[in-house]
Order: C-alpha cells, then structure tokens, then sequence
C-alpha cells in the first residue's frame, strides 16, 4: 500500500479523503493523487461556516494556475471548520494533503459517515484503472 | 460557392440517425414571422467608385445633426492622435492575441488601461473590458450573486432610474439564471432615489442593490447614504458609471461614510465611449468593470497582470486564467471570456493624453454647456426642468406638449433635440433629456434656443389663432 493513500482514510471517485473523527465529526480534504494532478495549488475556497452540505454536493474550490476545480462534499452534515490556515497557504494541500492541507470539518447528520466509499486499497486500485 | 464540407449524402445520412426530413425542419421552433425572407430588392453588384458614390450621397443625405442627445453615449471631442495611434499596425487588431504572452505590447497596454480604470473608480483591480456598459451591468449583477457570501438570494433591487436599456439587457442575459429583479421608483420630484424609502427593503435578502451615477436623468443620485443602507443589509453595492464624470465626482471606491476599507462600491461597471470612442450610430463601444480584491475570483473576463520572467525581468501575464471558459468550462465566471481590443487601445491612448486635468476639463466644461442650456431653453415658455436637483451634464425637461412632434420639426432645423421619455417613463408627461459635452459652443446652443422658441412659439400661436376662430 502506498504511503500516498493512508489506509486509515476512505476515499471518492472525485478524488476526495475523509476522516472519521470522535464525537460524529468528519474531516475532509482532497488526495495527493487530487494536488499532483492539479499542480501547484493557488487558491482555495472552503466553504461558509454552518453551512449545510448534502453527499456529492458542491462545496469547495481548488484553484492551481492551470486549473479550477470543484470539490463535493463526501459527506452529508454541518460545516463546524474552515482551514483558514490553507486559505492563507493553498501549497498546504500540495505538500501535505492528507495532514495540514484538510479543508473543512463537518458534524456528521446522525454521527454517521455514510458512503458508500472506497477504501484505501480500492481507491489505489480505482487509480490504477484510470490510468 | 461556400466551402461545405459535408457532401448531399453525408447531410441525408445526418437527417436521417436524428430522425429530421430536412435542414430546415431543424430550426422549426422558431416563428414564422422571425424567419428571415429572401432579399428580393438587392441590386447587381456596382464597381467600388458606384459604391463610394451611392454612400456619399446616401450619407449627405442623412445630413449631421447637431447633437444635444445622450442618454448613455456622449459626443465628446476625440483628439485626433487618439485614433492615428490606435490605427497603427501594432496596435490595429480588436483581438487579445491567443499566445498573448508573445504580445507584451498589447499586454502592456491591456495592464495601462486596467491601471486607469482601477485609479478612476478608486477600486483595486479591473478587467480588460466587456462588451458594452449594458452587458457590463449584466455581468455585475451574476457577479454579485456569486460574490455575495452573506447572501443566498438572486434577488437584485433596480432603480428606475438606470438606463432602462440597461435593465432589459441585464434581464435578458440574467434571466435564464433565474435573477430576478425588483423595481425601486424613483421620488418623483427629485428625479432620484430616496435613501429612506429603501427602508421597505430591509431584511428581505438582496444580493445587490444597482447605483448609477449620474443616473438616467442626468441627476446625482445620494450615493453615500445608499451605499451605507446597502452594506449596513448584507447588499453588494453595484455601481454603473460614466467615466468622464468620475474626474469630479467622488469615485464608487469612496462611496459611504464607513471606515477606509469598508466603504465604497463592490462592484463597479459602465460604458466607455465616453473615453475617445466614437458614437458611431451605436457601437462598438467598450464596457468597463472594476472590484474589490475580495471579489477578484468571481470577476468575468481577461485580466492582465505584471510579474517576473525567470531572469527576474519585468513583464505581462494573463492571470487567474483558471475562471475562465477555456479551462473552467461551464463553471466559469462568464461565457463572455473577451474584450474590446481596439475600443480599450483608443480608451487608453485618450486617457494618457488627456490626463487627470484634461479629463476634469472635459468633464466642467460639459457640465457648464449644459446648465448653460438648461437656461436659456427654460427662458422659453412652455419649457420647464422636471427636476430641480443637482446634476452632471444632462437633464430632464418638461414640455407643454408631446416630446415626439417637437423632436421632428427640430431635426428638420438640423437639431438632435434629446430623448424622448415617453417610452420609458409614461409617468413623466411631456418629458425630453436632453445633454449637451464640451462639443457645444455658445453657437450651437443659441442655435437650439432659437429652433426651440421658434416651434414652442408658433405652435402656441396657432393654437390661439385656432382658439379665436
């Protein structure tokens, strides 16, 4: 297994991580795999504080200087935190995506992560294919 | 014979997977009354000295009228330099070159002109330019429902006081996009809005609240109290203005009383013409937009920036390309992802030639031909202003009599009399907005008094002789 697909994460289609937290939270950011295919990150957009997201909706922007891309809630609940730190610095989520470089945090509806998502070595697998 | 690359069979075997008997089934949803019918009038070709021949006569015909129209285009004097530098072979294209940064002359420009229009608005960052003030308003008003993070509403709150050609085009490009529009009245004795009827808005979530200054009817909307109400409601402040009038008035960045950094315009849009470009019986003119940093990601458009090669000299990029259609696809800010090359080219080349103070001039010698106006045309009776409010360089007049009839017999004088309202604004009976620019010498003034006196004068007589009998 890859060190650059943690096994403790499940992952999207869309290229996205989340981590189970205590107390029903989730945290959420994109995969290396996500950060290298962009290239150097400029810009990141997080979204609003409390706001409501739904599974596979659109909440967040990824900016590089070729690209813009959308990122979608993995999970559905409640944004309870913004990395404002990754707001200031985007190359956060090139260098450490699965650590510094998380997006948002997410009070989990029901305290449950829902899914249906891939585990690591699924998303490994997911990648190989694509390729 | 058209290059069609596609041979009979090819198209039948298209018709034929989509299930159409022909081409012209294809476009059967548009009404019949639309359909373009063939020309039947157009005559055998003519040698080019015909041509230049019939065009001459044509236009000597239609005669040069002198102007004292508005009402969002503005005749101002054009130095000449201003077009013999734009027509110039490096800088003769309406085109932002696709490998542009290979063009760093024209970069360099586009960065001058964004430089210009930043400094003008009092605002930090502006595009290459849009298509025109109307689609520049249209643009604003998406741009500040994305820009507005306070707000999820689509509502936009429009005076009736911006041009209401603006309003239709902002409608039309907005309306698929599900923005709606409510109607602010005007108070009907001052021709402006009145900050404390927006009072009945607060609370209901607006996206944007739209200022244009000067206003439709040339008057001077109180532009700080509004941009106060707006910001005080989690309103985006959308500012639509002329730049001429931004050489005296307080830009759109210093609107409000609050705080450096929290005051001014979000959002800033309006026509260029006014800047070197020709009237030109419509177009092509130029639209500018400026903003605030803050807003820059949510901005339509191309924008120039200035940075370091990599032997650390300077030059020009297009920067934050990653809004745009060519990479953003159906995300973008805009499907308008160009600008007005020339128009801005000319723009530009006006600005630095006139400076700051030969732009303060335009804009006080305008202003004073037009009070100059107002006053000898409201000497005359029968004529009256609708407003007595303070202005820039166009006013409303009333009438004692329909506007259309006395606009005819002036252009039979040679006199572009104003715009009628009457279309617009049925409320304003008799009404005529009428403008005059620096273009206006006291000849051409007394010119139109006179034509003016002359039709309000006769009529009145014939009515009395009338009346006698």
């Amino acid at each position: 297994m890859s060190e650059k697909i943690p096994v403790d994460l499940r992952y999207t289609r869309s290229h996205e991580w989340v981590r189970q937290l205590p107390n029903g939270q989730a945290e959420v950011g994109i995969t290396d795999h996500a950060q290298e295919a962009l290239g150097d990150l400029v810009f990141v957009e997080v979204p609003p504080l409390d706001r409501r997201l739904s599974a596979g909706e659109t909440c967040a922007v990824v900016e590089s200087v070729k690209a813009a891309s959308d990122v979608y809630s993995p999970v559905t609940g409640r944004v309870i935190a913004r990395n404002e730190e990754l707001v200031q610095k985007p190359e956060l989520a090139n260098s450490e995506p699965y650590g510094a470089g998380w997006l948002f945090r997410v009070e989990l509806d029901g305290g449950a992560l829902g899914g249906p998502f891939l585990t690591a070595s699924e998303y490994e697998q997911f990648l190989q294919e694509a390729a | 014979m058209p290059f069609i690359p596609h041979t009979p069979d090819d198209v039948a075997h298209m018709l034929e997977v989509i299930g159409a008997g022909s081409i012209d089934d294809l476009f059967d949803e548009i009404p019949g009354a639309l359909m373009a019918r063939p020309l039947d009038a157009v005559p055998p070709a003519l040698s080019e000295m015909e041509v230049a021949r019939l065009l001459t006569e044509r236009a000597a015909r239609d005669g040069r009228l002198l102007n004292f129209v508005g009402a969002g285009a503005y005749e101002h004097h054009i130095p000449a330099p201003v077009w013999a530098i734009a027509t110039r072979g490096e800088f003769y294209s309406a085109y932002t070159p696709y490998q542009a940064e290979a063009s760093q002359g024209t970069l360099q420009l586009i960065y001058e002109y964004q430089s210009m229009i930043s400094a003008l608005t009092a605002m930090e960052v502006s595009n290459a330019s849009m298509y025109d003030g109307a689609s520049a308003l249209a643009e604003s008003c998406l741009m500040a429902v994305r820009s507005n993070r306070a707000s999820t509403s689509r509502r936009i709150l429009l005076p009736r006081t911006v041009n209401p050609t603006y309003a239709q085009v902002a409608r039309a490009i907005t309306h698929n996009q599900n923005i709606d529009f409510e109607i602010v009245n005007y108070a009907p004795s001052e021709g402006r809005l009145a900050p404390q009827a927006l009072g009945a808005y607060a609370g209901r979530d607006f996206a944007a609240l739209i200022v244009q200054q000067p206003n439709f009817f040339g008057t001077l909307e109180e532009v700080d109290a509004l941009t106060d109400w707006a910001h005080a409601n989690n309103v985006l402040l959308v500012a639509v203005v002329n730049p001429i009038a931004l050489a005296l008035l307080k830009p759109p960045g210093e609107w409000g009383s609050g705080d450096a950094g929290k005051r001014g315009a979000d959002i800033v849009c309006g026509e260029g013409q006014p800047l070197g470009v020709p009237l030109a019986s419509g177009g092509p003119y130029f639209g500018f937009m400026s903003t605030r940093m803050a807003h820059v990601r949510q901005m339509p458009g191309r924008i120039v920036g200035r940075t370091l090669d990599t032997q650390g000299r300077p030059g020009f990029t297009l920067t934050l390309q990653a809004r745009e259609q060519h990479i953003r696809r159906s995300k973008a800010t805009s499907n308008i992802c160009t600008n007005q090359g020339l128009m801005v080219t000319a723009a530009t080349i006006y600005m630095s030639l006139m400076g700051a103070a030969g732009l303060e001039r335009v804009a006080t010698a305008s202003a004073e031909r037009t009070a100059q106006l107002l006053g000898v045309l409201t000497q005359i009776p029968g004529v009256a202003l609708a407003f007595d409010t303070p202005r820039f360089h166009e006013a409303v007049l009333t009438l004692d009599r329909p506007v259309g009839p006395v606009l005819e017999a002036l252009a039979e004088r040679g006199i572009a009399g104003g715009l009628d309202l009457a279309a617009s604004y049925p409320e304003l009976e008799h009404a005529l907005l009428v403008c005059a620019t620096e273009t206006k010498l006291d000849a051409d003034i007394d010119a139109y008094a006179r034509a003016m006196a002359d039709l309000m004068r006769s009529s009145r007589g014939a009515r009395a002789a009338i009346r006698g009998a």
